[in-house]
């Protein structure tokens, strides 16, 4: 089951690459960003975690490795970040609320878009704050 | 190093190109800005100001009596023009490039075309598709995830090069993405309808954009997050449409 996720999100995550145009060599890092991040936020789903938590904690890690990589490779962050955050967008919320906009169920849509807004700022605090760790470490270096 | 203070304008014109290609291929707003800012300070312009939202850029230098404005139309995801610009900017500040060599640099980058085929894009799109689709639901949904997932991104890329709006494109190609899934669960190839929209509907998704806008309002950057957010919102209503349409026709 596992293996199965890890495959399949890894080779997500590189054609999605693919899609943002990514230089070719750096595809398979692109992968592994993916496949950390939805591993992480896959198990802590298992264990009945948050979404929410989950999700940050996965795009934390999602960041800080996109930043290693970054340094080593010296490119933008983003090159490796963008596709490692695709699978944790919660594009399944979002279909399940518009599915009960259709049936005119517009308490439970509004539900479901707030979560997908919470998780969606997840991922957004977990980038933001791997930034400020990084940005303080770089001036614990220079000074 | 040599000092360029007659050649103001050009170094300008550097400026705004660099600003120009990154903002059309997806770089964020506060990269944008600190590249032309850090470009012009290379040359000897320490204090120059790069006001950067999505669809434009202004790009003044002090105590010069002009200052460029630059209009961004399109917008796509090409981050290895982001990184080759990038590229550039960190050569330029080591000294390694004059002013007319790095313009050359930035003209041929400009010019590059995207690196992989259509079909090669069309192919990820759809193999994307299926792998999401077995992240969420088991293998069963994996085939006819891929071809409507294609499906969808390869009508999304003929209506948007027919039709430049990127709303509308986006509408069809979730309108046909919930089609195709519908008939192939019909003729009994795929178990679960949900899951198989959902994996096919990821390649049209703005995450990027979401995780962006949120970005850009963190780092202050208000105006910018805000007409980012409305681009993602409205990505995701025109993807939400199109599936509700099919839905509720079918």
């Amino acid at each position: 089951m596992i293996v199965q996720q890890l495959l399949t999100s890894f080779i997500a995550s590189a054609a999605f690459g693919i899609i943002f145009n990514i230089p070719k060599k750096l595809l398979i890092n692109c992968g592994f960003v993916g496949m950390v991040g939805w591993i992480i936020y896959f198990l802590f789903a298992e264990q009945q975690i948050n979404d929410v938590v989950a999700t940050f904690i996965a795009s934390f890690f999602v960041a800080m490795i996109s930043a290693i990589f970054a340094r080593i490779y010296k490119t933008p962050v983003t090159i490796f970040s963008v596709s490692g955050i695709i699978p944790l967008v919660p594009g399944g919320l979002a279909y399940e609320a518009m599915r009960h906009v259709i049936l005119n169920d517009y308490n439970m849509a509004i539900s479901l878009a707030a979560k997908a807004f919470m998780i969606s700022g997840a991922i957004a605090m977990g980038l933001v704050f791997s930034e400020v760790i990084n940005q303080l470490a770089k001036q614990k270096r220079k000074s | 190093m040599p000092t360029y203070h007659d050649r103001t304008n050009d170094i300008v014109d550097l400026c705004l190109l660099a600003g120009k290609i990154m903002l059309e291929s997806g770089g964020e707003t506060y990269r944008v800005e600190d590249t032309m800012v850090r470009i012009a300070a290379s040359f000897g312009i320490p204090r120059s100001h790069s006001y950067v939202t999505p669809t434009g850029i202004i790009f003044s230098i002090d105590r010069m009596n002009s200052t460029q404005f630059i209009r961004i139309v399109e917008r796509s995801t090409d981050l290895h023009k982001v990184a080759l610009v990038n590229n550039i900017s960190r050569r330029i500040s080591n000294g390694e490039l004059s002013l007319d060599e790095a313009y050359q640099q930035l003209k041929e980058v400009e010019k590059q075309k995207f690196s992989y085929s259509l079909w090669q894009q069309v192919a990820a799109a759809a193999i994307a598709s299926g792998c999401f689709a077995v992240m969420f639901g088991g293998w069963s949904n994996f085939f006819p995830s891929l071809l409507a997932g294609g499906a969808g991104f390869y009508c999304f890329e003929m209506i948007h090069r027919l039709v430049k709006i990127r709303f509308f494109a986006e509408f069809f190609a979730s309108f046909i993405v919930g089609g195709l899934a519908m008939i192939l669960v019909a003729i009994g190839l795929g178990a679960n309808l949900d899951k198989i929209i959902i994996g096919s509907v990821m390649p049209l998704v703005p995450g990027l954009v979401i995780t962006n806008a949120v970005r850009d309002l963190m780092a202050g950057h208000l105006l910018a997050g805000l007409s980012k957010g409305a681009e993602a919102f409205l990505t995701a209503f025109a993807i939400g449409t199109g599936i509700a349409l099919i839905l509720s026709i079918g």
